[in-house]
């Protein structure tokens, strides 16, 4: 049976963020890649669970996911300390993972829990509704806001940017502050 | 009724404590997005499309 030319260019379609989402996860070009390539198989040969007329790249995003899942749990029993290899890879192999000017941000993703990442990866740069993202990793809409705000103040830590200043007294009070207090 | 006390300090600092200021969010949804777009605007590799159009073409 041939594949409906329909489905199959939405399958396209959904490569571009499909790749920059395994990249993301797992901080390395020819294991996303590997990632892609096994979701597309996997896809394909189980169309027939895909409903014409609902969300492609939330399904294919679902079934990546949880291949990463999969490995990445069975990698966490080989090393012990999975994380630290995955920063380490960034660190020895920069040019696998894009240009330079994204490495410190890169650095600090592979950082976060991955529940955290991909959370906000999925909601911060996929562009998913938070009941998508839900959808996707298999919990409630509340566990992924929760874990998106806890990656945006661990970044936040992690870059030095700091988010303190947005909400406290703006310059020229604090300035007027510490005359006062001198 | 006054947003801040006599030195200046919003009246609520613990919900304020706990949240991410706007303009920090930005950068880092920024950051995140122009890493993210580097890699879809890269299309589709060939050795992908030509994998979706052999699988999609299977008897």
């Amino acid at each position: 049976m041939k594949l409906d030319p329909a489905i199959r260019d939405q399958v396209l379609a959904t490569v571009p963020s499909l790749r920059a989402f395994a990249i993301s996860l797992s901080g390395n070009i020819d294991r996303a890649d590997d990632l892609v390539q096994e979701t597309l198989l996997r896809a394909l040969s189980h169309i027939d669970s895909f409903q014409p007329g609902t969300n492609m790249p939330a399904w294919l995003f679902t079934i990546l996911r949880n291949l990463f899942r999969s490995e990445y749990r069975k990698r966490r029993r080989e090393v012990e300390d999975a994380d630290g290899r995955y920063a380490e890879t960034l660190k020895s192999h920069p040019e696998q993972t894009g240009r330079v000017e994204f490495e410190e941000f890169r650095t600090a993703l592979a950082k976060l829990p991955p529940d955290q990442r991909e959370a906000l990866i999925l909601v911060g740069a996929s562009g998913f509704s938070y009941e998508d993202a839900a959808g996707i990793c298999g919990c409630a809409v509340g566990t992924i806001k929760s874990r998106v705000n806890r990656a945006r103040t661990r970044l936040a830590e992690l870059l030095s940017i700091d988010g303190a200043d947005d909400f406290g007294p703006d310059e020229q009070t604090r300035a007027v502050l510490a005359r006062g207090g001198g | 009724m006054p947003e801040s006390d006599a030195m200046g300090r919003p009246l609520t600092p613990r919900k304020t404590e706990m949240r991410l200021g706007r303009e920090a969010q930005a950068r880092i949804g920024q950051q995140l997005r122009a890493m993210y777009d580097e890699v879809v605007n890269q299309g589709v590799p060939s050795h992908i499309a030509d994998l979706v159009r052999r699988l999609s073409d299977q008897d």
